[in-house]
């Protein structure tokens, strides 16, 4: 593996400082950096061979659109789905599942019908379901939690029914960290016939994922959260489920033949492609990929797993220091307060000291709830950060508590 | 004072200080120093919810001046509450719809007033001239 010096500097904004101080950048469950492979992939599309994708008979158009399918190949490969018609790009995770919610909805789904989340989702996996269920008539159940932030597999086993169409689960907590048992979550609802959508937001970056392996019938995630461009995300579905699901949108692309009549669509993945697709954005990704399988994925894991022990190691030593989420089984993400300090308060301070964290309810505020608290402070770490910047972070923490006391 | 030399006092005592932490410290304080609201009025009618922050703001009005008190659950958003209510508050309608609060750029605390910071302060000085603005129409056309 390349040593920390050399992965840092594959990342020229690591390098920056603010208000004067070195960046220490502890956000990247938001989004992450960029490695100099991904700004070039993307920056050699428009200086080189940009045209619009799948519609020209030109050059630029040509090569655009091969590099496009290359792409989608990568991510294939990269979650080793089964076949390219699988892997349907779309702005993000979060346009990845208003999509499924959408079409499964108009498909699947009839009043008093069920679709069960769990109480760690982002507002990204809650959201769209509720305005389906609305739509439709159906019903959201949810799965509880315990008080180390793991999802309660009995609870789960219980509301699985004859009434389930889909149960959506994150795989990871963005807001605690905790890794859900996702394997017992499929299996489970393979059982009763019901098929799974797995938000890999906080997942797919942290680990390898093998969407054959895990058998869930949809992952999603989003780009810009492993080291790639902002505005691509994917959606995997299983070939079954996206033949038989309509469009959730309409446009160019996804059509086969257009009267004012009928129009007939075209075949997967285009179908779900609508409109001109952010294919630099995409072949962007493919670069941010290929740098991750470079660096190695066990790599990745090991060095979080690490810094995560480090980092609680180091935070829960300190006085009035509470940590929120504390399984066995995490990214490397911690979420905190400072006894009788308002997070927003710490994450100011920090600010001012170059730390870069994220505070509030993180867009999950069901989690925040089910504690009584209305937001952490979280600090989400990556391969590319080190133990000296926990430092940083451990002796802010102490000349936030010396302000504030 | 008027609130033009209001402001123009805050900008000198933040200009004593170059360093941030200098600067919010100061803040802090003035945020110690905040006239209490009463409880009473800590209640989700008085509540200006922002996602990161919350701020209570209560106007009372004695038919020439409003008086506002007002609170934050966080200290450095407090501080800043403290000095809106310092250049706003005792002040007549008329006045508080008109002014220009040049005063949170020059001190560097802008980011604090930014939209999408959601504190609740850029809430906070918006809700200030509505109240401003309902006891001005109060005032001219009754009730
Ligand atoms: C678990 C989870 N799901 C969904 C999302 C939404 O991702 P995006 O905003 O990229 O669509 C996030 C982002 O924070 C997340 O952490």
């Amino acid at each position: 593996m390349k040593d920390i010096a050399e992965i840092r500097a594959d990342f020229p904004i690591l390098n920056r400082k603010v208000y004067d101080k070195p960046l220490v950048y502890f956000d990247n469950g938001a989004t992450t950096q960029k490695p100099q492979c991904v700004l070039d992939a993307v920056d050699e599309v428009y200086k080189s061979y940009n045209g619009n994708i799948h519609r020209g008979v030109h050059y630029l158009s040509d090569m655009s659109s091969e590099a496009y399918e290359k792409a989608r190949e990568k991510v294939r490969s990269f979650i080793n789905a089964e076949k390219r018609e699988e892997i349907v790009f779309t702005s993000g995770t979060t346009g990845s599942i208003n999509g499924i919610a959408f079409s499964f909805g108009e498909r699947y789904i009839k009043p008093g019908d069920e679709i069960i989340l769990s109480r760690l989702e982002h507002h990204a996996n809650i959201v769209p379901w509720q305005m389906m269920c609305e739509r439709k008539g159906a019903v959201l159940r949810v799965i509880p939690i315990n008080n180390k932030g793991e999802i309660i597999l009995e609870e789960y086993y219980k509301l699985l029914s004859t009434k389930t169409r889909l149960v959506s689960v994150t795989q990871a907590s963005n807001a605690l960290g905790t890794v859900l048992p996702v394997s017992e979550i499929i299996d489970a609802a393979h059982s009763a016939n019901v098929p799974v959508l797995i938000d890999g937001a906080q997942g797919i970056q942290h680990g390898i994922v093998d969407v054959k392996e895990m058998d869930s019938d949809f992952y999603v995630f989003s780009g810009h959260k492993i080291y790639g461009p902002n505005g691509i995300g994917i959606l995997y579905g299983k070939e079954k489920w996206l033949s038989e699901l309509p469009p959730f949108q309409g446009g160019g692309d996804m059509v086969d033949k257009v009267t004012f009549e009928k129009t007939t669509y075209n075949d997967l993945p285009f179908k779900f492609e609508a409109g001109t697709m952010n294919y630099p954005a995409a072949i962007g990704l493919a670069s941010a990929l290929d740098y991750v399988l470079n660096i190695g994925r066990e790599n990745i894991g090991s060095r979080e797993k690490e810094l995560l022990s480090y980092a609680t190691n180091r935070l829960s030593a300190i006085n009035g220091v509470k940590i929120y989420g504390t399984s066995d089984r995490k990214i490397s993400t911690i979420s905190f307060q400072i006894k009788n300090i308002h997070q927003y308060d710490t994450g100011m301070i920090l600010d001012k000291m170059g730390i870069a964290v994220r505070t509030g309810t993180h867009c999950a505020q069901p989690v925040m709830d089910s504690y009584g608290i209305d937001g952490t402070v979280r600090a989400s770490l990556c391969f590319y950060n080190t133990k000296e910047e926990i430092d940083t972070l451990a002796d802010g923490i102490e000349k936030v508590k010396s302000m504030f006391a | 004072m008027t609130i033009k030399e209001v402001q123009d006092n805050i900008i000198e005592e933040f200009s004593l200080f170059d360093d941030w932490m200098d600067k919010y410290n100061l803040l802090i304080d003035l945020g110690k120093e905040l006239p209490v609201i009463d409880p009473k009025y800590k209640i989700k009618d008085f509540l200006i919810e922002g996602c990161q922050s919350k701020v209570w703001l209560h106007p009372e009005y004695d038919g020439k001046l409003i008086t506002f008190t007002a609170d934050s659950d966080a200290i450095i958003t407090r501080g800043i509450v403290a000095l809106l209510i310092k250049v706003l508050s005792n002040r007549s309608p008329g006045e508080i719809i008109s002014t220009d609060l040049y005063f949170i750029d020059k001190i560097g605390l802008r980011q604090n007033l930014s939209p999408t910071r959601s504190n609740g302060l850029l809430s906070m000085v918006r809700q200030m001239k509505l109240y401003a603005m309902a006891y001005n129409a109060k005032n001219k056309y009754g009730n």
